[in-house]
């Protein structure tokens, strides 16, 4: 941005503003505590955040053996969910046809509940990795199909009678014109559709795997390791902001004329 | 390309010919062009003025074969138009930039549509961007540029690739006075000497006669033309000319027309 916008009061402000949830975030912290410490509470109940904190530090190597395969489940099943949802999409808006036949079809493949999909994954491919990378996706697929043709539809139709008066071809029309305008939407849904993947992981990885977060989430709910439990939910926690800032992070490296990255420009000239 | 129909030798470039378009609307047939004629010769500019809803849009969007007609046709060249006419420059009132291409990109947006080698224009593009003052802007992204900017840059994509023919619709509608001002004295420079024949829809009548060697008048719907002017100055077309007796005489003829219309009226209507 420009000097003079360097200088305007809404950046100084603005630079502060971290200071808001992290009081927050340290005063949730000593409630937590001081309600431990005070009611007495043992520990299988709820543990205190100091419990928690150094049972992490017992479970560093646990932890570090169990996310990798969580994440390759979480990785594999948003990005399986790109690689079906966007082409179908494309199919939903280019061919009426096609749009008629299936998107209700899909809007009422909804209504099964994904994860009491688990144990007849689990019949048909065996413990392991292949149903929780199937529940991920199946569970991040929707958002993504939604969202994608909600963006393909979003053209000005302007544009489409511009490149009629080009003589662009159809593919060119959706390569360069219907999809990078359909982005920002896109994005919005791949936000969904990461958190739904972590989500459904760690309930395959629950029901179906011999590792993985979700596994050793279950293994300590069993021993009654409250701490543990709570160690792994904090992790959770911040593998998911990892994966889910990293969407952000794609998002304005690929659509930086996104509305809402444009709304923010003005928000903070007007501040 | 336009399917090849019968030629025959004229000195018209378009030639409209009892052009009628009828629109369905939930209480009947809307009846926007009616028994529409209307010849435009190689080289001229003619603009198409009347009050709003009259119909000239959808005149200009019959000869872009963007629309059909209900009854009549239209032939460029001498070929009938039934399919988009690709051999032209269009502009909208909205100038219809794409908002993750940079100045340069979007003109040249419409060489890549048309699958024209993009290096050997980009030179044109940019002395195009050159000659309406947006030499240096090049690499802004259009929500970075004013109004007059981004329809500057949408004129510079309707001319790259050097059409016979250009085709507006209302192009300087939305834009403030002064802006219009210097748009149409771009515009003019622009064209000078290219011989291209230009269609321009506007319900600006001052904006109409100062561009233009044609007016075209139509009345309100069922749009059909009323009055068609030659328009000719005995010194060069500058700002000032619109305060030259000539001006003001094609000024007065146009309101005169809208007048017997009854569009315009110097008693005040009873609401």
């Amino acid at each position: 941005m420009s000097e003079m916008e360097k200088l305007k009061p809404g950046r100084i402000v603005r630079a502060f503003d971290w200071i808001y949830p992290t009081l927050a975030f340290v005063a949730v912290i000593a409630l937590w505590q001081l309600i431990v410490k005070l009611t007495g509470i043992h520990a299988f109940v709820l543990p205190a955040p100091t419990a928690v904190i150094s049972r992490m530090q017992d479970a560093t190597l646990l932890l570090a053996h169990n996310t990798p395969p969580t994440v390759i489940a979480i990785l594999s099943g948003f990005l399986a969910a790109i690689a079906v949802g966007v082409p179908l999409a494309v199919l939903i808006v280019a061919f009426p046809k096609f749009d008629k036949s299936f998107y209700p079809l899909l809007l009422g493949s909804q209504g099964v509940p994904k994860v009491a999909l688990a144990p007849i994954l689990i019949v048909w491919f065996g413990f392991g990795f292949v149903p929780t990378f199937l529940i991920a996706m199946l569970i991040a697929f929707f958002p993504i199909v939604i969202d994608t043709v909600a963006g393909l539809r979003s053209i000005d139709p302007g544009y489409l009678l511009l490149a009629r008066s080009m003589g662009a071809s159809r593919l060119k029309i959706y390569w360069r014109l219907l999809l990078p305008n359909a982005l920002p939407h896109m994005f919005a849904g791949f936000k969904v559709a990461m958190a739904l993947a972590i989500v459904g992981a760690i309930v395959g990885e629950m029901v179906g795997s011999n590792d993985g977060l979700g596994y050793i989430l279950v293994v300590a709910n069993g021993n009654l390791d409250m701490p543990l439990v709570f160690a792994i939910l904090v992790w959770l926690v911040a593998v998911s902001l990892i994966l889910t800032g990293l969407i952000e992070l794609l998002e304005r490296v690929a659509v930086p004329w996104s509305r809402k990255s444009r709304n923010e420009v003005m928000a903070r000239g007007s501040a | 390309m336009a399917r090849q129909g019968h030629r025959h030798r004229s000195l018209a470039m378009i030639e409209i010919r009892q052009v009628q378009k009828t629109f369905r609307a939930k209480d009947g047939a809307v009846v926007a062009l009616n028994d529409v004629n209307l010849d435009i010769g190689i080289g001229e500019f003619v603009s198409v003025v009347g009050p709003s809803g009259c119909g000239k849009s959808t005149l200009m969007m019959c000869v872009a074969g963007l629309a059909q007609p209900s009854r009549g046709a239209v032939a460029i060249d001498g070929r009938i138009v039934s399919e988009p006419f690709t051999n032209v420059g269009v502009v909208f009132q909205d100038a219809l930039l794409l908002d993750w291409r940079n100045v340069i990109d979007n003109v040249l947006f419409q060489i890549e549509m048309r699958g024209l080698p993009k290096a050997e224009y980009r030179d044109r593009a940019m002395s195009l961007l050159e000659r309406v003052g947006l030499g240096g802007f090049e690499r802004k992204y259009p929500w970075e540029l004013s109004g007059g900017m981004r329809q500057r840059v949408a004129l510079c994509r309707a001319l790259v690739h050097n059409p016979p023919l250009l085709l507006m619709d209302e192009p300087f509608g939305a834009l403030d006075t002064l802006t219009r001002d210097q748009m149409n004295i771009d515009l003019l420079r622009l064209c000078e000497g290219g011989g291209k024949t230009v269609l321009f829809i506007t319900h600006s009548i001052s904006e109409a006669i100062f561009l233009s060697n044609r007016v075209v008048v139509m009345s309100q719907r069922p749009g059909r033309i009323v009055e068609d002017m030659t328009i000719s100055f005995d010194q060069d077309r500058t700002l000032d000319i619109r305060s030259t007796a000539q001006f003001v005489e094609y000024e007065k003829r146009v309101y005169d027309v809208f007048r017997q219309l009854g569009v315009l009226s110097d008693k005040r209507s009873s609401v």
